[in-house]
């Protein structure tokens, strides 16, 4: 196998230790502590008072907008990435493209800003 | 160099790693947590359990173990269960990239940063699904506010590390150590040339972003006990708590590790000093020397992340957002735009 797969196969043994170790510790837990369920104690906890309605209680999702120029400007970021490593090649010509892209993504987001989307309400 | 089998490899490998995540979140809690901030707050911490109370970290893992494990009734018990482990997980994946000498790395990474990046969010997605599978007002909101806020940040810490790779030329982790190394202040390489000097603008935005995404305390309206009880972990009790709360710390600890690859020079000296020149000429004592200096560096870091922990009030959700979005995410854009003009008249 070649040592670039090789490397992944490494985070995979790394993915698997974080289980195993977790799993271990409460294997461990499970046979030290004690299990005795009560209808209060199994009750969503609320500052100790009986809990009021579904706990799954609609709330407003605010950050939806942020999530969309999250993705935007990620995006970006996996363009601008590439360039980066190769800007010595691209010199002056790559300067001025870049400066443009990223003038670009600016103008988006001083218009999400004009247009009062930054705003957390 | 000894050839080894490769499942000697991978067995060293997986050993280093589990050292490098525990290591770092034993020493934050007991340094940090445990003494500096009860220094900070005129008392003396925990002082029965060993000399200075340095066996306390042992006790708190004995009493964590007996502890009742607790589900809501109404909870998603399933994936309820699994988000303490998803959280760790994305911390030992963290650690995967992080190089600690010439030939003491677990992953050699061409596009290492590319990664970092990646794996660093995957931690969102468990504090998401704790705090919606909780079936709890209080998780509810602490989990909406927690992706929120990491979205945020997220992308002026992409951006400031935009920066670093902008000068290195790479995205490798190794080679990015390399060349802070053996690199030159206009010609003076006594100190090789540490990119917190050049990118300090981004070395700023990467730290506040790291704060936020550890969601420590100018930031930590996910958890915000005033508010929220403990918000995405409130139901949780017992061991699955503390695995969330070895994970938050040991993600301290690499995020420092991290930093200091990319800007403060990694696990390197500088090259000049023994006459280096290459990957090839350093000595092999490097990959002892190595560890120890990341671990100097991880203890500096992390305790600034401490020291601005204990010190700052928390910040409002609003203006959390404001700073995010109208100060880093322009700034950091201006620092990749300087960084590239400067490079290439140079």
């Amino acid at each position: 196998m070649s040592d670039f797969l090789r490397d992944y196969l490494t985070v995979v043994w790394f993915a698997a230790i974080a289980l195993v170790l977790a799993s271990l510790l409460l294997g461990i837990s499970a046979l030290l502590r004690p299990n005795k369920p009560s209808a209060q104690k199994l009750m969503a906890y609320e500052s100790g008072v009986n809990p009021v309605g579904d706990g799954w209680s609609q709330s407003q999702v605010r950050y939806y907008i942020f999530a969309l120029l999250f993705v935007v400007f990620d995006v970006e970021a996996v363009f601008i990435f590439p360039w980066a490593t190769r800007l010595e090649e691209y010199a002056g010509f790559g300067l001025v493209e870049m400066g443009i892209f990223v003038f670009v993504l600016l103008l988006g987001l001083v218009y999400a800003w004009r247009k009062g989307v930054l705003r957390w309400v | 160099m000894i050839a080894l089998a490769y499942w000697v490899q991978s067995l060293l490998r997986v050993l280093g790693g589990t050292v490098a995540v525990l290591l770092p979140a034993g020493t934050i809690v007991y340094l940090f947590l445990f003494k500096m901030m009860s220094f900070m707050q005129s008392r003396l911490g925990p002082m029965e359990a060993g000399p200075y109370g340095s066996l306390q970290l042992f006790a708190e893992v004995g009493k964590w173990l007996q502890k009742e494990d607790i589900a809501p009734e109404r909870a998603d018990k399933r994936i309820f269960r699994i988000a303490p482990l998803l959280v760790l997980v994305s911390t030992f994946l963290l650690v995967a990239v992080v190089p600690f000498g010439p030939d003491a790395y677990f992953t050699n990474f061409d596009a290492g940063v590319f990664y970092m990046l990646a794996v660093s969010s995957v931690s969102t997605l468990g504090i998401l699904i704790a705090g919606w599978s909780s079936a709890n007002k209080y998780s509810l909101l602490g989990g909406l506010r927690a992706a929120g806020q990491l979205i945020a940040y997220e992308l002026p810490m992409v951006l400031s590390v935009l920066g670093v790779v902008i000068q290195a030329g790479t995205m490798n982790l190794q080679s990015i150590v390399m060349q802070q190394n053996a690199g030159s202040i206009f010609g003076w390489d006594g100190i090789g040339n540490p990119f917190i000097l050049t990118q300090f603008v981004g070395f700023l935005i990467f730290m506040i972003s790291v704060q936020a995404e550890l969601t420590q305390t100018p930031f930590d309206m996910p958890i915000a006990e005033s508010e929220l009880v403990s918000g995405y972990m409130t139901e949780y009790s017992g061991f699955r708590f503390l695995i969330f709360f070895i994970a938050e710390f040991a993600t301290a600890g690499v995020f420092a590790l991290i930093a200091s690859v990319l800007f403060l020079g990694g696990w390197g000296i500088p090259f000049s000093w023994f006459g280096w020149d290459s990957v090839g000429s350093i000595d092999n004592w490097m990959n002892v020397g190595g560890p120890l200096i990341m671990v100097t560096k991880m203890v500096v870091l992390s305790g600034i992340i401490m020291w601005v922990r204990f010190s700052y009030p928390r910040m409002r959700e609003d203006q959390l957002q404001r700073f995010a979005w109208k100060v880093l995410v322009p700034l950091s854009l201006l620092n990749i735009m300087a960084t590239a003009i400067l490079k290439v008249v140079f």
